[in-house]
């Protein structure tokens, strides 16, 4: 089982080798559609990417308001 | 005609297999312009049928599939007409798409939607008239009509409570979420999932395989094992049209069409 910080640390190198940002000048706390200046279709294509990664499935409306990394590894670590 | 090239889609016939590919911009969305060629589609499919086999349905717009029906046309179409023309606008919109639709799900041709991206509302009830649908990893499928006032108007509930479970077409229709190409292989809809940017090789492979048959033996088959729910659709229609006339319907295309929300894909 991942802890939260786990879950934390794989989105962000996620995020970061999919859409070319330094891994460095990401953190849990950041707004992944500013920091990654990504639309709402690019953050769909996040939330398939993490689903396919973690293997849990992640209803969009649980992820509707959430902007920032740490509430996004919440909901996905409620599903692990 | 073996190959047409328009506005919004192309295909062409080669080794007995038609290839249609989406291309209108920003992402297939379904209106006048889509349908019109649709329909040429349609036309076209007696003779195509009598040199092919196999039809493959795909986009290539990096996008996705389809993003469904072209709201933003649908209201500027309807801003321009007063309730009652608009309702009678719209039986008639839908009256032509389910014509052009039955259509595609009765052809005799086995037909493969390979679907990428997103594929929602009108372009998942696309895909759904198709017989085999191949998605790769990152394709999403939802019906987000409901957020509009309005169910799927273009066959979807019918098609998909033909494939699925009720429960699984429930959830899709009251939630409006969206599901992945792994979900939606485990629930039924999806026959085989493939790497990203590699539905379209899997969709020609699966094609290839269905050469091999009779294809008298293939229709029939197909007819047999895959009924187009007539009554159903009839009633998705009344259902559809009856919502559509509601003014909180242009309410909601209104707030929608000038949305500067960030999350549109969202339900």
């Amino acid at each position: 089982m991942r802890t939260i910080d786990q879950t934390t640390g794989e989105i962000l190198d996620l995020a970061a080798a999919h859409f070319k940002v330094p891994r460095e000048q990401l953190s849990a706390g950041d707004d992944f559609y500013r920091k990654l200046k990504i639309d709402s279709l690019q953050a769909l294509e996040l939330l398939t990417r993490l689903e396919n990664h973690f293997g849990v499935e992640l209803p969009d409306y649980e992820v509707q308001g959430v902007s920032d990394f740490r509430t996004l590894a919440d909901r996905i670590q409620a599903r692990l | 005609m073996s190959d047409f090239n328009g506005k919004t889609l192309s295909w062409k016939l080669s080794g007995g297999i038609v290839e249609v590919d989406l291309h209108y911009a920003p992402c297939n969305e379904i209106g006048t312009a889509m349908l019109e060629e649709l329909e040429r589609l349609v036309r076209a499919l007696p003779e195509l049928e009598s040199q092919a086999s196999a039809l493959i349905l795909y986009s290539s717009r990096k996008e996705g599939f389809s993003a469904g029906g072209d709201l933003r046309e649908l209201y500027r179409l309807s801003l321009a007409t007063e309730s009652q023309a608009r309702a009678d606008g719209m039986r008639a919109f839908v009256h032509r798409v389910h014509q052009a639709m039955n259509a595609l799900d009765s052809s005799p041709l086995i037909t493969i939607a390979a679907v990428h991206g997103i594929c929602f509302g009108g372009g998942f009830e696309l895909a759904l008239t198709c017989d085999i649908i191949v998605a790769d990893k990152m394709a999403r499928f939802a019906f987000p009509e409901l957020r509009l006032g309005i169910i799927p108007g273009f066959g979807g509930i019918p098609r998909l409570r033909r494939d699925v479970g009720n429960a699984v077409v429930r959830d899709l229709l009251l939630t409006g979420r969206s599901i992945n190409a792994v979900k939606a292989q485990t629930i039924g809809l999806v026959s085989q999932v493939a790497a990203e940017g590699e539905a379209l090789r899997l969709a020609r492979a699966t094609a290839a395989q269905v050469l091999k048959y009779d294809r008298h033996t293939s229709g029939v088959a197909k007819g047999f094992a895959k009924p187009i729910p007539l009554e159903e659709l009839r009633r998705e229609t009344e259902i559809f049209c009856e919502l559509f006339a509601r003014p909180q319907v242009m309410e909601a295309l209104k707030t929608f069409v000038e949305s500067t929300d960030a999350h549109p894909y969202l339900p």
